[in-house]
């Protein structure tokens, strides 16, 4: 009885929810509306710009935050252009004596560049209450008491919302906030090397926050956290000044042209200090999660408009945004991949962007195939399914997915996987030619075409030096060919036979692989941050590459904390790292074998401690000079002693290759920028025609299998029957005599 | 009983001080503050100043757990372990390393949890209760042996099976409801089927196999004997009698469970996109966020032991002899 009032109640609550595709997740509201749905893996630890460094992150604030510079959309090699100024700025060189330099002045002479930055009029930040006048036209929500914040959970708890314009000093403000006390900006360290007063601006506005953290602990007790506001506008930074309420202007230390990439992150994007007092209100912080890091303020083409990181971000059109017109040119073919087909038009062109959570790899997956993701990456587990690769190594979709007309799409990342060779390691890490052999043989011997034809589905192409293609400097094919580990036959690149390993290896005092002195086995030592099972196929793939050359590969396994720990101390001999680039820009990736930026001696990003003094002065020339000719000629220099001292196994770079369906438009990857959602384009009439056609839904097997229960249930109910009936008789039968009545 | 309970609770405070102990040696081991700084930070141009500071911030520049250079009760009280432990025994739970507020996450994510785990738990008890009754009453029968059969082979197989199968079968082959993801209101019954109906089907082998074997212990003995006797039918006797006497070791598995239903599943959660608790947990795991991994211990600790506290009321209720004192 209960049941017949129930099961129908629940059927129409399933079927309400449904629709007439029973396995949308979407709501039927939201049908053919100019939506993007896409997908995030890890909740964003900070929308903060000022804290945030990672790329997932800034897949939301890219989209929110403006900083002053953006990359082209379309063009490669990557190329700066204006977001929000009126040009890319320049620098003006200056000497000790404040006398202005020429642009070719030697980087020994400068004592500092300044950066003249001038922001367009008319910018509008997103609705926000930080903005909100009240009739009298003071600010709204900006002194609240704490029982008037007490209400509210949500930032659409404020029914009131303003907006203004953004000014130059919203600018400065935030590069402030790089040296804020109360939170920490991973680039401080960097940039208060380079910003002059930023490092003195840190230490000025630790003391005046501890003086105010006691005067609180004294009024409120030790374990309140409702901290007074830090106006940081009180404060100056010598280097940063504001000129005018639309120009800017940030002074560096010496000749530092790679700053203008720095201009191009959020970082650098503008918070305005209404915004920064709002949050710091008493009480907004406390079990709310009201604050900058959770709701972003800025002036992008969209706002945040739902934050649930948990299950969904929901970024909505900024109705103050200005419009950005879409890109008239790009590179060779984009025209013919229709990619200019929106040039002039101003974007955004989708409304809304939804971001579901997705952490697990086959739902994500099938409900791509299903068309519930407008746009997907390819896992190692689905990568068969969705991509053919042809003889020639070339990749092509696979009948299934042509079917369907998604689009693939490919890209080599701005990015280097390599083997390293620890420079303090007395066996393989010096310039002495033993040394030297030894890594040379070693590179040889591991086989990076088998690598990537094993273990990322042919994703990557082997790495030839330190630079991958698409940064300034790299050289193709036979003018970029590291002769050192490949010889040119028959028009391509081809790993020198193992002969010639054994044969180096020999010159180092190790012939097949014993110690020439000792005769004891040469034993070399890997470092790696073990994670289960399903690394060992790969680790014995390392063992066999030192195999070919008779050396025994010993492997440290340890957890990731450990591994770092280990490294950072330079107690290990070789260990796996990547690299993913900040900026376009040869520096980057430089950087990572420059002597002074050893991770061991002085906590910088060359792990491997190499250090060559040649390689150390071309790389202090190369980092300070516009590209051009000099620039290359430092760049091939550099390559080639790399090359010849080989501190890594060059290891690959990965190659991208993402899905996108039929009715995706304007896509084009870019691994330097994350704010391209504006110029993304859906055709909501199609993708509602697929999933029709893709998601009808199948009851016969529902009806089979409660035919089958009931089938099977039939003997059951005739053995109870029959029981029933016979109960008296058996148990009669089974009575012992004597025991009965 | 009311002396009873209170001293229970009592008990609960130095179980409780227990586990936080053992969460915070077990977490420290094999994370210094200085890597839960290092994973929070990022891996790129981090400076041992930047380490520091945020350490600072967060309170992990103290001793673990005793400070000799403090004087008198702060040689105890000023220490990463105090400072982080003793307001959870006000449930007050702090901020996330991440400097997310925890009581936010957990008063927000634990219907979702709440929402899986509740019809999970009530459809399944029926299920595996009904089956494991049909099984007894159909004892040394071929239904029996085939169901122990079923039982047994449906209890070998992982659990991810259930999942990946159902969300094949379900939701990709038959398109019937969505593979993953969540919404609250009259939206969330789509979402929650596929995973419920997989978690009934997963629990039923070791379900209703464990219960049949109370039920048929219970049909050992006399009083169905005498019920039997008495020309009481089948039905009257299983369902009135055996039914009842077996809600005694029922009850020891399955009431400890329900207050702990809140913290939600560590599987089902990530595979099928719902946002509670469980997730949250694996996340904390995988981000090394001690904050969290500590509040999400604490939480369980003290729901299981208000679960065992509700198991022993529970039994005066089913039966009328036994008294707690």
């Amino acid at each position: 009885m209960l049941a017949s009032r129930i099961l129908p109640v629940l059927l129409a609550l399933f079927l309400a929810g449904c629709g007439d595709i029973w396995n949308s997740p979407y709501s039927g509201a939201d049908r053919g509306k100019s939506i993007l749905y896409t997908s995030f893996a890890e909740r964003p630890k900070h929308l903060d710009p000022a804290q945030s460094y990672a790329s997932d992150e800034w897949e939301f604030t890219a989209q929110i935050y403006e900083p002053p510079l953006q990359y082209h959309y379309l063009k490669r090699p990557y190329e700066l252009i204006p977001a929000t100024t009126v040009e890319v700025p320049k620098a003006r060189q200056y000497d000790t004596k404040g006398r202005e330099l020429p642009a070719t002045a030697p980087a020994s002479a400068v004592a500092y560049s300044e950066y003249e930055i001038h922001i367009k009029p008319g910018i509008r930040y997103q609705p926000h209450p930080a903005f909100a006048k009240a009739p009298d036209g003071s600010p709204r929500y900006l002194s609240l008491s704490e029982t008037e914040v007490g209400g509210k959970y949500e930032i659409s708890d404020f029914p009131e919302t303003g907006s203004r314009e953004l000014l130059a000093e919203d600018y400065v403000f935030e590069i402030k906030r790089l040296a804020h006390p109360r939170f920490v900006s991973p680039i401080f360290g960097h940039m208060s090397e380079y910003i002059v007063g930023l490092k003195e601006l840190g230490e000025t506005l630790q003391k005046a926050n501890q003086a105010m953290l006691a005067a609180h602990e004294k009024k409120y007790g030790k374990t309140d956290k409702g901290y007074p506001w830090l106006d940081l506008r009180e404060y100056d930074l010598s280097g940063v000044t504001v000129v005018d309420s639309h120009t800017y202007r940030v002074r560096v230390k010496g000749k530092y042209p790679q700053f203008v990439y720095w201009l191009a992150m959020p970082f650098f994007a503008p918070i305005p200090w209404e915004a920064d007092k709002f949050y710091a209100q008493r009480g907004m912080n406390e079990g709310r999660n009201l604050t900058l890091d959770w709701y972003p303020v800025g002036t992008g083409p969209y706002m945040l408009s739902e934050n649930n990181p948990n299950a969904r971000m929901t970024l909505e059109r900024n109705p103050n945004f200005r419009g950005e017109p879409y890109p008239s040119e790009g590179e060779h073919g984009d025209e013919k991949a229709g990619l200019l087909a929106d040039a002039g038009k101003l974007a955004p062109f989708i409304d809304r962007i939804v971001f579901s959570r997705e952490k697990e790899g086959i739902p994500y997956w099938n409900k791509f195939l299903q068309g519930y993701y407008d746009n997907s990456g390819i896992s190692s587990d689905s990568f068969d399914q969705a991509v053919r690769i042809g003889l020639e190594g070339d990749a092509a979709l696979s009948p299934q997915m042509d079917e369907r007309g998604i689009q693939l799409k490919t890209s080599v990342g701005a990015s280097t996987f390599y083997l390293a060779f620890n420079f303090l390691d007395p066996v393989v890490g010096s310039l002495s030619e033993r040394s030297r052999k030894l890594r040379q043989a070693v590179s040889i011997a591991v086989d990076w075409e088998e690598f990537i034809s094993i273990f990322a589905n042919g994703r990557g192409i082997p790495g030839m030096g330190p630079l991958p293609p698409g940064i300034y400097g790299y050289r193709d094919w036979q003018d970029g060919f590291n002769p050192v580990v490949y010889d040119w036959v028959g028009g391509k690149p081809q790993r020198k036979p193992i002969d010639t390993a054994k044969r180096l290896l020999a010159e180092a005092g190790y012939p097949d692989g014993r110690d020439q002195k000792t005769g004891q086995p040469l034993v070399l030592y890997l470092d790696t941050a073990g994670r289960g099972p399903g690394d060992k196929s790969r680790l014995d793939w390392y063992r066999r590459q030192f195999a070919k050359l008779n050396i025994q590969l010993e492997i440290r396994s340890t957890d990731w904390n450990r591994f770092q720990e280990k490294i950072r101390a330079g107690n290990t001999q070789m260990f796996f790292l990547g690299w993913n680039a900040d900026y376009p820009d040869p520096e980057n990736f430089m950087f990572l074998l420059n002597g002074p930026q050893s991770r061991a001696k002085t906590q910088g990003e060359n792990a491997a401690n190499y250090a060559n003094p040649e390689f150390d002065r071309l790389f202090e020339q190369m980092k300070n000079i516009d590209n051009g000719p000099e620039r290359q000629a430092l760049i091939d220099q550099m390559v080639k002693i790399a090359r010849q001292d080989a501190p890594w196994v060059w290891g690959y770079h990965p190659k991208d290759y993402s899905l996108s369906h039929a009715w995706m438009r304007n896509g084009k990857p870019n691994n330097m920028a994350r704010n391209g959602l504006k110029f993304l384009r859906v055709d909501s009439a199609l993708r509602e025609r697929r999933r029709a056609e893709w998601n009808n839904p199948v009851f016969w097997p529902v009806i089979a299998l409660i035919a089958l229960l009931a089938v099977g249930t039939l003997p059951a109910w005739l053995s109870y029957r029959r029981r029933e009936r016979s109960a008296g008789r058996v148990v009669a039968h089974s009575v012992p005599p004597g025991r009965g009545g | 009983m009311l002396a009873y309970i209170i001293r229970r609770m009592l008990y609960a405070i130095p179980i409780l001080i227990g586990v936080n102990l053992i969460t915070f040696a077990l977490f420290f081991v094999v994370n210094t503050p200085e890597d839960i700084a290092r994973m929070q930070l990022g891996a790129k141009r981090v400076t041992p100043e930047a380490i520091e500071k945020w350490k600072g911030e967060h309170g992990y520049d103290k001793p673990l757990l005793y400070n000799a250079a403090a004087n008198g009760t702060d040689k105890i009280s000023d220490t990463i372990f105090f400072d982080k432990s003793v307001r959870l025994f006000v449930f007050d739970f702090g901020n996330a390393d991440d400097g997310r507020s925890i009581g936010h996450e957990i008063s927000t994510r634990m219907w979702p949890s709440l929402a899986l785990a509740l019809p999970t738990f009530l459809i399944g008890l029926l299920f595996n209760v009904t089956i494991a009754l049909l099984m007894a009453f159909f004892r040394a029968t071929y239904l029996d042996f085939w169901g122990v059969v079923l039982c047994v082979a449906m209890m070998s197989i992982s659990g991810l099976f259930y999942i990946i199968g159902g969300q094949y079968l379900i939701s990709k082959l038959w398109n019937l409801v969505p593979i993953s993801g969540f919404s609250g209101g009259f939206d969330a019954f789509k979402f929650l089927a596929l995973p419920v109906a997989v978690g009934v089907i997963g629990g039923v082998g070791s379900g209703a196999r464990w219960y049949r074997s109370f039920f048929l212990e219970e049909m050992g003995k006399d009083y169905v004997r005498t019920a039997r006797a008495k020309g009481l039918s089948e039905n009257v006797v299983m369902f009135r009698h055996v039914l009842q006497n077996a809600m005694i070791p029922i009850l020891t598995g399955v009431v400890v469970v329900i207050p702990t239903l809140f913290m939600g599943s560590l599987i089902s959660e990530s595979f099928f996109g719902i946002p509670g608790l469980g997730s949250y947990t694996i996340d904390a795991i995988q981000a090394q966020d001690f904050a969290i991994v500590r509040a999400m211990v604490f939480m369980g600790s003290v729901l299981y032991i208000a679960g065992l506290l509700l198991t022993d009321i529970s039994y005066t209720l089913v039966d009328p002899r036994i008294r707690l004192e």
